[in-house]
């Protein structure tokens, strides 16, 4: 199963912009370990947060056709402390597209402080790699994955 | 606004060094993108994409790095040299580059040194004289 790692879309515009929220809470227990009576999101796990909402919108982008694929960590920068019961909002904004790739820039805010800026590449990797091939299906856009979009109030068309 | 080489250079210096996390030191002419820079596959996208907002350019997919094309074709490759037909395919892709030095032993395992920084500044610049 396609692990989900965001909780919702709150604002969606399709090829350009979105928005998504991640609930950070105890009951992860991952943040029992890290650390011992201070826990705190690790970071990595904040970048994941973005690559998701940016590969939801730069898939969404091309229709769920492509297979996009984080590639590339381009910039990130982490200003604080990410803490159990914090409310992380993920701005992800598509920065260039092509047919073999995307680039995305992304600021994360807790209270409207900015924690974090993720900028991120992503390979459509059937357009890429000549010569090696992978499964038919889109293994990246699972109906779960897709799901995250459907409830959410979002806007497709532009303008 | 008219830009001079050595302008141009700077602008594909400050992408260098924000794409590849090099030193801008680092960054010289004959730098070779791939051995003395560290590119990968991906950075050559990112690449492209920084130019284009640098540079204020559009740059068709293969048109600045079109190695894709001529290596997995036989036509163009056998038995790790580009063949006759692959250097003419060569020079018709890449007008920005000197390939006269190459062209003496195409070794495919020394194609990737064709790629430098000063082959880049030649791109920009035909791009933005035809713009």
């Amino acid at each position: 199963m396609r692990w989900i790692w965001i909780d919702k879309f709150v604002e969606f515009n399709s090829g350009e912009s979105a928005v998504a929220v991640k609930n950070v809470t105890l009951a992860e227990e991952h943040l029992h370990d890290h650390f011992p009576g201070f826990p705190v999101m690790p970071e990595c796990l904040i970048i994941e947060a973005m690559a998701q909402t940016a590969g939801i919108l730069v898939g969404e982008a091309k229709k769920f056709e492509e297979k996009v694929i984080l590639a590339k960590i381009k910039k990130a920068v982490f200003h604080d402390f990410v803490r159990p019961g914090d409310s992380l909002r993920l701005a992800a904004k598509i920065e260039s597209i092509a047919p073999e790739a995307a680039s995305t820039m992304g600021i994360v805010t807790c209270n409207e402080k900015t924690v974090a800026e993720i900028d991120l590449m992503f390979s459509h990797i059937d357009q890429n790699l000549a010569g090696k091939e992978f499964p038919e299906e889109n293994f990246v856009f699972t109906d779960t994955f897709k799901s995250l979009l459907q409830g959410s109030v979002f806007n497709t068309g532009k303008g | 606004m008219v830009m001079n080489r050595e302008q141009v250079l700077e602008q594909v210096r400050t992408v260098m060094v924000d794409a590849l996390g090099v030193d801008d030191d680092e960054v010289k002419q004959e730098s070779t993108l791939m051995g003395d820079l560290g590119a990968e596959s991906i950075d050559f996208l990112d690449i492209v994409f920084r130019l284009e907002k640098a540079f204020g350019i559009k740059i068709p997919r293969e048109e600045l790095f079109p190695a894709e094309a001529i290596m997995n074709n036989p036509e163009f490759v056998n038995n790790g040299k580009l063949t006759e037909n692959g250097l003419a395919e060569l020079k018709a892709k890449m007008p920005h580059t000197d390939i006269s030095e190459f062209a003496k032993n195409p070794e495919m395992s020394k194609f990737a040194d064709l790629f430098t920084v000063g082959m880049i500044v030649n791109f920009v610049e035909s791009k933005l004289k035809a713009a």
